[in-house]
């Protein structure tokens, strides 16, 4: 029972950590990106690319801090990236969902194929650090290290996200232009500048998220694909917009996803959990948490 | 109306780049890797102006891109290898093989369009390809209705053999049956099954759970989980209630990667129990790690390491081929064998017709990388030698078992009293 609670709570933090970057991308900017789940594999790769650095230029005894320097590095790369991709096609597209779905889902195979050309069509391995192997021992039950480690970096990330959001003066900014875009530049906030910033961060904590998967899951030109849906989920769940609900969103999933699975099976649990969102959505389209605002759209 | 206007020229814009982009990386691929230059549907250039008579064309249709892709352009290399030494030795029936490649695109729809293509437009004499079961049975109508010659890599689930394709991978009683009773023999006799939700491994546990009732074995928790699945914390906690000797694992894909990894991070170690794998070779191993499957079996019926003359042979020259740190395994040493088992089959017909080839083949004979294999008359699959084999710590198997002689393929399970009542349906 313990161990299902941890499951629970374990899973859900996993969904959190993918789905935090889209609550920005996809939440505050209303851009539907279907390359969300490739930022994340760059972030992948890039923990990957630092292993390999490391193993070859580094001694032994210094590879298990490699993964202190993946996660920046994760997250940098994946926010230059993010940074290009807005430049180069988001910011055509913004008010236009339909037209940003279709070229973020191009511009996902694109870098899909990128990776395979560069890394290979096969999975790379990572080496998880040696630090993290393992686990907590209480009252009978077994917690890994590594998922403990991901319900920590989870918390970190949230809460840095939300102090820059809401206590410094570009998170006021980005949260005044994605409230009311034409106020804040009537008021001297460049919305310009504003947007880059904000789609860096979202994109950037994909490459978090990337590299925090690389511990427990496979890194592969595709595996962002296993993670794009979940994301949405969450974040449609939780409520578009608001940062609060995305966590509640993620842990609820999480929890009846664990449970689900715990009485039924694998596939089954899944089906009953899309089910319970399909008849949740029914009852609340607007998610969980709802913005309350002034605007009419 | 200004806005839409500069949205349309931004979107001229985008598609430009988006294709001078993909090009770009096309480009940069060939030069890093070199074998990644081939997607879709060129062929090689001196098709055109070369005299028909004087050529084989030979069609080669797996995944180049898409989740397959990791596993399939590995094959695709293997034959193209295989299609390069028989050149060299001076082709078949003096002719030349060209290889037309085309991409399933681990769609099985593409992988029956393309087939058509191969056959009715290139007029292929032969497809080598496919690596799932529901490409196999998206391209089965299609070689059938235009009478043409698959050859198909990997071992499966059975309970099929079609007139017009030839199968090189392990029927399941060259692989999954004597696994099922060497782990029986060795690790113990509480089976837990998993596997992903899909043909293969629901007919392979359905043969599994028979073999366990005749033999008086338990079978503690029979468990799927989708296709690209990656939380396994529900799976662990239901092995560690079960308590099982034996997992035999029919997951497929890269949900073998997140299995191993959060299996290892559970603390379970190959003390508590087995993981016996029929999906996992060595190009899987590096990119689950060898650190976390150290300890574990597979059931297959060739490893890199398989001492044979031949595999040394074969292993130098693929890594010359295409790269001292790329691994071989079994379908890519089946996808190898298989060219040169049809090469001999149109020496022996001396025609490439299909009929001829087909009733040429039978009992051909090659001396594969992981031994002797033989065409059968009664299937058109092959007779192999089953090994099961431990990963160890540099990623590649120690053989433990083998079964000494090539097993003659079963497909049907018609030599086993227990497997009766099992069918594909």
């Amino acid at each position: 029972m313990i161990m299902q609670a941890f499951n629970g709570i374990s899973l859900g933090s996993i969904l959190l950590l993918i789905a935090l970057g889209l609550a920005i991308t996809f939440g505050l900017m209303k851009v539907i990106n279907m390359a969300h789940g490739e930022l994340i594999m760059i972030g992948a790769y890039s923990t990957y690319v630092v292993q390999i650095i490391f193993s070859q230029y580094l001694p032994a005894t210094m590879f298990d801090w490699y993964y202190f320097l993946a996660i920046p590095t994760a997250f940098v790369v994946a926010a230059l990236i993010g940074m290009l991709l807005e430049f180069t096609v988001i910011r055509h597209l913004y008010g236009r969902p339909l037209d940003s779905l279709l070229a973020t889902f191009g511009v996902g195979l694109i870098l899909q194929q990128a990776a395979r050309s560069i890394f290979g069509a096969p999975n790379v391995g990572v080496q998880s650090p040696g630090f993290l192997r393992g686990g907590l021992e209480i009252i009978g039950v077994t917690l890994p290290y590594i998922r403990l480690f991901i319900i920590a970096l989870v918390v970190i990330s949230f809460l840095a996200l939300a102090w820059f959001l809401y206590k410094t003066r570009t998170g006021r900014k980005i949260r005044a232009v994605m409230q009311n875009r034409e106020m804040a530049t009537c008021l001297g906030v460049s919305s310009r500048k504003v947007d880059t910033i904000t789609f860096a961060i979202g994109s950037g904590i994909a490459g978090i998220a990337g590299a925090a998967l690389t511990l427990i899951g496979p890194i592969g030109p595709t595996i962002g694909t296993y993670y794009i849906v979940d994301a949405f989920m969450v974040v449609v769940v939780g409520g578009v917009g608001m940062l609060m609900g995305t966590v509640v969103g993620a842990l609820g999933i999480g929890v009846f996803n664990t449970v689900f699975e715990y009485w039924t099976n694998a596939s089954m649990g899944k089906v009953l959990v899309f089910a319970l969102i399909i008849l949740f959505l029914q009852w609340r389209p607007s998610g969980l948490f709802s913005l309350q605002s002034r605007s009419l759209d | 109306m200004k806005k839409l206007l500069r949205g349309k020229l931004a979107f001229l814009g985008m598609a430009v780049s988006t294709m001078l982009l993909l090009s770009a990386c096309g480009g940069g691929g060939s030069e890093t890797t070199g074998t990644e230059d081939e997607t879709g549907t060129e062929t090689e250039p001196d098709v055109e102006i070369a005299d028909d008579e004087d050529v084989i064309q030979v069609g080669i249709l797996h995944s180049l891109s898409g989740t397959m892709a990791m596993s399939e352009t590995s094959v695709r290399d293997a034959e193209l290898l295989a299609i390069e030494e028989i050149n060299a030795a001076g082709g078949v029936l003096g002719k030349q093989l060209v290889p037309v490649i085309e991409d399933g695109a681990s769609e099985p729809p593409v992988f029956s369009e393309r087939a058509g293509k191969l056959l009715q437009q290139d007029e292929v004499d032969v497809i080598f390809g496919g690596w799932t079961s529901a490409s196999r049975k998206a391209m089965l109508p299609v070689v059938e209705e235009n009478n043409g010659l698959l050859f198909y890599p990997v071992q499966y689930e059975g309970m099929e053999a079609s007139p017009n394709i030839f199968y090189a991978g392990a029927a399941p009683n060259q692989q999954i049956v004597p696994a099922v009773d060497w782990l029986l023999e060795n690790r113990g006799t509480e089976f837990f099954l998993l596997g992903s939700d899909y043909v293969f491994p629901r007919l392979a546990n359905q043969i599994i759970k028979a073999q366990l009732e005749e033999n008086g074995a338990t079978l503690v928790d029979e468990q799927y989980t989708p296709l690209g699945h990656t939380d396994y914390n529900t799976i662990i906690s239901r092995l560690r209630e079960s308590k099982p000797t034996v997992v035999f694992n029919t997951l497929n894909g890269d949900s073998n990667v997140a299995f191993f990894k959060q299996l290892a991070d559970a603390g379970i170690t190959t003390d508590d129990l087995t993981v016996l794998s029929v999906s996992v070779a060595e190009e899987e191993i590096r990119g689950i790690g060898a650190d976390v499957l150290e300890g574990h079996l597979a059931s297959w019926n060739y490893y890199q390491t398989t001492d044979t003359p031949e595999n040394e042979v074969f292993v130098a020259s693929y890594k010359e081929a295409y790269g001292d740190d790329r691994v071989t395994g079994d379908p890519i040493e089946a996808g190898y064998f298989m060219v040169h088992l049809w090469a001999k089959a149109v020496e022996a017909a001396g025609t490439t017709d299909v009929d001829a080839v087909r009733e040429a083949a039978i009992g051909i004979e090659f001396d594969a990388p992981g031994g002797p294999v033989k065409v059968d008359g009664d299937n058109q699959h092959v007779y192999k030698t089953v090994r099961i084999g431990e990963v160890q710590a540099d990623g590649q198997f120690n053989e433990l078992w083998n079964s000494g002689e090539a097993v003659k393929p079963d497909p049907y399970l018609e030599g086993y009293d227990w497997a009766r009542g099992i069918s594909g349906q």
